[in-house]
């Protein structure tokens, strides 16, 4: 003999001790599935019958149980539980979790108990206790049902536990993981009988009538229709609408989840007693001119309804009215009036309707949630979840959305063929439901999408403590606590409106030091690194020195609105390193990104890639455009500090004149060190000159990141050097187009070649290049990720980092022993999770999805890890 | 750095005594390991008219790279050409005989009063751009000093925090001494070693004969203990045992650690403090008099506020939140946090957070107070704000301040000026007014608009400050 045991299910063993629970667990369950009250006993106080331990024995045990129940645990109670109120407990605890409460009973004869207890060494108490336990049990034994549990087991002797050979874990009825479609899911029809011919048709489905004259649909491909609900009520053919789901169903071409009419209506033909009204009535009229087993059949079909279903691996939910994460493949009421009523408050708002929750806009779920019930004009995304009841019956369309290709399909209602008690034509969101949220947008705006809408405030609990992300490139990179606070801070303060940050830049580590003499960094290093990494081709390009931006065009001012889900339009946006506007004045940022624009419009940017919008990833100088103060207060500070001091100290030595070697040997340190003091400040006013507006501006742009659509990662950086050069042609003085060499590392000629170039271009003041694997995402044999750049610069601009004096011999030796792994880790989990801010945006995920990864970046940024690399 | 002692000596005393007193030879350069470097003294001059005594330091660079945090916040700094408390350490060191008056050869000449001149470049002021003239004229000397461009080759950034000083005066050289000793590390407000008790004998010792009379005479106590108020206290205490009048929170709150790199002047941050107390006041008083049992403060900085509400019983929850995690560690301190109990923390909690992100920790508060909150967040994010505070957290009874643009002109400020460098805007009272009116039009809240601080029959008050309450209907 098996028993069946549901997959979502609390398992409540009752019996009297020794009674045989714990054996029949150990039998049954695997170890991790079973929770003793004497285990938790004697986790709190060390001794498994230490009865004082009780109470804390079994806040550990619902504790340790909800966990598991949460996560969808089978999770089996072995405690006596043969007292009503800790029976209740437990069914409480099932029901919090929308499992099943499944009762194993063991009612012994009172003599084996005993026998079994006189056996027992680990028991300090009496075998009164037994006839006690016994007493309640058989009390207890025929309410259990109406306890709440749904299935009861009771063995009555020890021969019928024995009997027992396994368990059948069975599936709740709501999965169906199983199936992957593709299906048709199809929002509410209210009895749209000619409209749904229509979308079926339109869909590609094939209707037949067969021998005996029944409409059998099919679907040539294998699709599947997958119902909403609510086929009936308010429409003129709610009879026919039912026979063809009926026999859709029946045929496996098609599955439906009951709506609340339909539920309304199983209740009336089950004899319950409903108000006939919202068209019920006219459906019920509909019915009685049907044969009574037409009606019996209608009546089985509903009774067979499952509240929703779980399909393709758990990708996918279909509900009536949606479903919360915590809800989805279980089983208990309330998730069955959710699916049917959704997330009510019980308050009616002042059309007379339910006032509903937003349990859309707070969805993070994995899987997607389609669901119908309440009509919206369009249907439209909101996290992953999408409505496709479109008010057919009140003169809007019938929708289908195709899994999973997640195109929405649709047929114009023919008429209006019911007033709806809310008038739902009138541009309302999904998210505008709150009373309070609701946007006063003018009909002149871009309507923004509920996405959008929902985006418009993050959740604090998206961002704060330790977080994990995954990037589809990349391992788990794994943001820790103190590093979210120090990004709350910047994030809060001074970035931009986190819609315009689909990206924020890796940090990028420096080649390991040179040995050569005089030189800290050189390319040779670089090289080796990419030669060691397995990479035989790289691409050597400039490296300007002026500061990061990330500039974001608009085709259109409005795309702001329509595609980033801002409030305003705009031209797009300039962002620092951190998500700082750039530019200060937003005239000059206006200005700035209209001239990118006509460089894009050009060079025929938009309709070459299909886009209304570009990220670049760029260098904007001059750097004491936007570093003025860093230079001011630090590099200049320094500059002049040390001039005026050692110009003073130079001075006095020359008047010193002794005959003293240690005046010499003093005089020419001084003046190695003047010297050193000039250069350094001729290393950094190189990069400085003035601005004025955006007279003096240069941008370089060195990646074209993302357009709608797509995002470049899958280009090698030749692409992205040639992309970039037409674009610059069309605007030569502003737009810098970047040097850059193609080297082959087995090519001595072709190293040689660059080096020498390299070594040219910063004797000339330059900052130096960035050696880059010719593909964006390089990996190693073994699929390991390599440094996705490197940079090697010249020894001049080091002085700018190092100080004046960081090339005398001795300092240079200690400086050579910087380490670079904590860099280098840095800069691929920054650069995985940049990419993949840039995938979620373009795959129009949440924007939380996208944020979290942007965040991360800014977090890894305040790990501690020397500024001069 | 270097710092050069000139005389041209007395009709009895020719310029080289300077020599015997310094105790250091004229004809050869000497050196002394000091920290992170060497001190070199040497003579550019030593005739019976006229003799320099130049000391220079050489910040070895390796040792700065090294990791001596306290010598080096950043990498590219000025602590090897600015004469800091490493001058002062220096002097200690390799003038130490002439620091303490000794002379052994020529104890006469210790206290004799020769015309002396002080050369030092570079020094650094932080704040007030008169400090060097405050603190040098007092003790007669006659100060010189040429400030320094930032870059002279950008004169567009201007001047920089450098400057090379000249002092003047007839003094023994152990008092020139000794003023450069206690005085120059006042000057950039910064030393490079950790400052305890010790300090206080160090300070009162050499200032022994003339800090009590010196008109800075707290704000030198006060920087030289490194602005810790428990050891600037017992300092004054014990150098003004007739003068109790001292008050040092009044320098605690003038020097009080600067949220920003704002250069604002003592006496308008003394004036805007003054204001923050009142706004405080007028914001308990809604409270108390509305009766409300738990409040949140959003944007509770250091928390003065909370402070406030702690000691009434009348707030049975309060909670302080700010996106400044460096604030909050104040806040904590200041509330003596660590020896709270469980009972108290569960009243009072304070947590990092921000108003740009829907949180449900705000969730349940009667009130919630922004006490010059809003014009720290940029206007484009302000709806963000909105919706957190009114729409989601809720609360019965908001409290709203913000600066009125209108009153800066009474503070001698121009149009283009901020109160402090953060905001990101200033508001007139038309402006507040039409910001409170549509918020609480579209979240269902009554307002009403009350000035807080002085106020002027043309501008207004200096402060604003509006009561929301919930319409509850």
């Amino acid at each position: 003999m098996t028993l069946d045991i549901p997959d979502m299910s609390l398992v409540v063993l009752i019996g009297p001790t020794s009674s045989g629970k714990s054996t029949f667990a150990r039998q049954h369950f695997s170890p991790t599935e079973i929770i003793s009250s004497d285990q938790c006993r004697g986790y709190v106080s060390d001794d498994d019958s230490d009865q004082s331990a009780t109470g804390d024995a079994f806040e550990l045990l619902h504790h340790w149980a909800s966990l598991r129940l949460k996560r969808g645990r089978v999770t089996v109670i072995d405690a006596t539980n043969v007292q009503q109120h800790a029976r209740k407990q437990l069914i409480e605890l099932a029901r919090e979790h929308h499992v099943l409460p499944v009762a194993i009973v063991f009612n012994l004869p009172e003599s084996v108990l005993k026998a079994r207890h006189e056996q027992r060494t680990d028991r300090s108490f009496g075998d009164h206790v037994i006839g006690s336990h016994q007493r309640e049990l058989r009390r207890s034994l025929k309410f259990l049902a109406k306890e709440g549990f749904r299935n009861v087991y009771v063995f009555n002797s020890p021969e019928e536990v024995a009997a027992v050979t396994g368990l059948q874990r069975t599936r709740l009825w709501n999965n169906r993981t199983d199936e992957h479609g593709p299906f048709d899911i199809i929002g509410d029809v209210h009895g749209c009988l000619t409209e749904l011919h229509e979308l079926l048709t339109k869909l590609g489905y094939v209707m037949k009538k067969d021998d005996a004259g029944i409409n059998r649909v099919t679907h040539p491909e294998g699709r599947k229709a997958l119902f909403v609900g609510d086929l009936i009520d308010r429409g003129p053919d709610s009879v026919s609408v039912l026979k063809l789901v009926m026999q859709m169903v029946a045929d496996q071409t098609g599955l439906c989840v009951p709506g609340n009419h339909d539920a309304k209506l199983g209740k009336y033909l089950a004899g319950k007693k409903v108000q006939l009204t919202h068209g019920l009535a006219e459906t019920v009229k509909q019915l009685e001119a049907e044969p009574i087993e037409f009606r019996q059949s209608v009546n089985a079909f509903i009774y067979k309804l499952v509240s929703h279903f779980v399909l393709d691996d758990g990708k996918l939910v279909v509900a009536h009215a949606g479903l919360k994460e915590s809800m989805q493949g279980r089983g208990s009421g309330t998730v069955r009036s959710f699916c049917l009523y959704g997330d009510t408050t019980g308050e009616i708002d002042e059309f007379g309707l339910p006032v509903r929750l937003d349990w859309a806009t707070n969805y993070k779920g994995k899987a997607m949630v389609v669901y119908g019930h309440t009509p919206f004009p369009e249907a439209e995304w909101v996290n992953n979840t999408i409505d496709i009841d479109t008010g057919c019956v009140f003169g809007g369309k019938l929708t289908a959305l195709r899994y999973p290709e997640r195109e929405l399909v649709s047929v114009p209602a023919h008429q209006l063929y019911s007033e709806p008690s809310r008038p739902f034509l009138t541009g309302t969101s999904i998210v505008g439901e709150l009373p309070i949220s609701v946007e006063h947008q003018p009909d002149t705006l871009p309507r923004r999408a509920a996405q959008h809408q929902a985006d418009d405030v993050l959740d604090m609990s998206d961002v704060l403590g330790k977080r994990v992300i995954q990037p589809r490139i990349g391992p788990l990179v794994t943001i820790r606590e103190e590093n979210a606070i120090a990004a709350l801070e910047i994030m809060s303060r001074f970035a931009v409106n986190p819609k315009w940050l689909l990206y924020l830049p890796p940090t990028m580590s420096p080649s390991e030091t040179s040995t050569l003499p005089g030189y800290l960094e050189h390319p040779a290093e670089a090289f080796a690194y990419y030669r060691n990494q397995g990479i035989t081709k790289v691409v050597c390009e400039e490296k300007h020195m002026g500061s990061r931006a990330v500039v974001i065009v608009c085709r259109e001012a409005t795309v702001a609105q329509t595609r980033f889900g801002l409030a305003d339009s705009a031209e797009g946006v300039v962002y620092t390193r951190t998500g700082r506007r750039f530019f200060l004045k937003l005239e000059i940022e206006t200005a700035f990104l209209q001239k990118v624009n006509r460089a894009l419009t050009a060079t025929n940017f938009w309709a070459d890639h299909n886009t209304d919008w570009v990220a670049l990833d760029c260098e904007l100088m001059p750097w004491s455009a936007k570093a003025t103060d860093l230079i001011r207060h630090q590099y200049a500070a320094v500059g002049t500090s040390g001039l005026n001091a050692l110009t003073a100290a130079q001075e006095a030595l020359k008047q010193a004149a002794l005959n003293d070697q240690a005046v010499a040997s003093l005089q020419s340190q001084t003046i190695e060190r003047l010297s050193n003091i000039q250069k350094y400040r001729t290393a950094y006013a190189t990069y400085c000159h003035e601005v004025d507006g955006l007279e003096g501006l240069v941008l370089a742009p060195f990646h074209v990141l993302a357009t709608e659509g797509n995002v470049y990662a899958n280009r090698p950086h030749t692409w992205h050097m040639e992309t970039i050069a037409t674009l610059c042609a069309a605007d030569p003085g502003f737009l810098l187009a970047t040097p850059y060499h193609v080297v082959d590392l087995n090519n001595g000629a072709s190293v040689e070649a660059v080096t020498d170039w390299w070594v040219r271009l910063t004797a000339a003041g330059g900052e130096g290049m960035v050696v880059k694997p010719f593909d964006f995402i390089a990996k190693t044999d073994k699929g390991k990720l390599i440094q996705p750049a490197i940079k090697c610069r010249g020894s001049e601009y080091l002085r700018i980092i190092y100080g004046p004096d960081y090339d005398t011999p001795d300092y240079l030796t200690e400086l050579r022993q910087r380490g670079l792994t904590t860099k280098r880790t840095m800069a691929l989990r920054e650069f995985t999770l940049g990419l993949e801010a840039m995938e979620r945006f373009i795959d129009r995920e949440p924007l939380r999805r996208t944020h979290e990864c942007v965040f991360g970046v800014l977090a890894l940024e305040s790990e501690p890890v020397d500024p001069r690399l | 750095m270097f710092l050069s002692i000139s005389t041209t000596g007395l009709p009895n005393n020719p310029a080289t005594d300077l020599g015997w007193l310094l105790h250091k030879r004229p004809d050869k350069v000497q050196s002394f390991a000091v920290a992170a470097g060497k001190a070199h003294v040497f003579y550019s001059e030593a005739s019976p008219k006229r003799c320099t005594a130049a000391m220079m330091l050489t910040i070895d660079p390796v040792a700065l790279v090294r990791g001596d945090s306290a010598l080096q916040d950043q990498y590219v700094n000025d602590r090897p050409y600015v004469a800091s408390s490493l001058v002062s350490t220096a002097i200690a060191n390799v003038y130490s005989s002439a620091l303490n008056g000794r002379c052994n050869d020529r104890p006469e000449l210790v206290n004799v009063a020769l015309p002396l001149t002080a050369t030092i470049a570079v020094v650094k002021v932080k704040g007030d751009t008169n400090t060097i003239q405050r603190l040098f004229q007092p003790l007669g000397y006659t100060v010189d000093v040429v400030r320094h461009y930032v870059d002279d080759r950008f004169p567009d950034w201007g001047y920089g925090p450098y400057y090379t000083l000249t002092l003047t005066h007839t003094l023994p050289v152990k008092n020139l001494l000794t003023h450069l000793y206690v005085l120059l590390p006042i000057l950039d407000n910064e030393k490079h070693y950790f400052v305890n008790q010790q300090e206080i004998d160090v300070l009162l010792k050499k200032g022994e004969g003339w800090l009590s009379a010196h008109p800075e005479r707290d704000f030198i106590t006060w920087r030289f203990l490194r602005r810790k108020a428990s050891l600037t206290r017992e300092a004054l205490d014990r150098l003004t045992a007739i003068d109790p009048e001292v008050d040092v929170d009044d320098l605690v709150q003038e020097e009080a650690p600067p949220t920003t790199t704002a250069e604002q002047e003592p006496e308008a941050t003394r004036t805007f403090i003054s204001l923050h107390e009142q706004r405080l006041k007028a914001a308990f008083e809604v409270l108390k008099r509305s009766g409300v049992n738990s409040v949140l403060d959003l944007g509770c900085g250091e928390g003065k506020l909370l402070r406030m509400l702690h000691t009434d019983p009348q707030f049975r929850r309060i909670a302080g939140m700010d996106v400044a995690y460096r604030d909050l560690l104040r806040a904590k301190d200041r509330l003596h946090y660590d020896q709270f109990n469980e009972s108290q923390r569960e009243r009072l909690s304070i947590f990092q957070g921000s108003l740009l992100y829907r949180d449900s920790r705000l969730n349940g508060f009667d009130s919630a107070t922004l006490i010059e909150v809003i014009e720290h967040v940029e206007p484009e994010r302000l709806p963000n704000l909105e919706r957190v505070v009114f729409e989601f957290a809720q609360p019965a009874l908001v409290i709203v301040t913000t600066p009125n643009k209108e009153y800066n002109q009474k503070y001698g400020m121009t149009d283009d000026q901020s109160r402090h460098t953060d905001h990101r805007f200033e508001w007139s009272r038309a402006e507040f007014s039409a910001w409170c009116a549509s918020v609480s039009q579209r979240f269902g809240y009554k307002v009403r608009i009350v000035g807080v601080g002085e106020a002027d029959p043309l501008v207004g008050a200096s402060s604003q400050m509006a009561v929301f309450d919930f319409n509850k209907s």
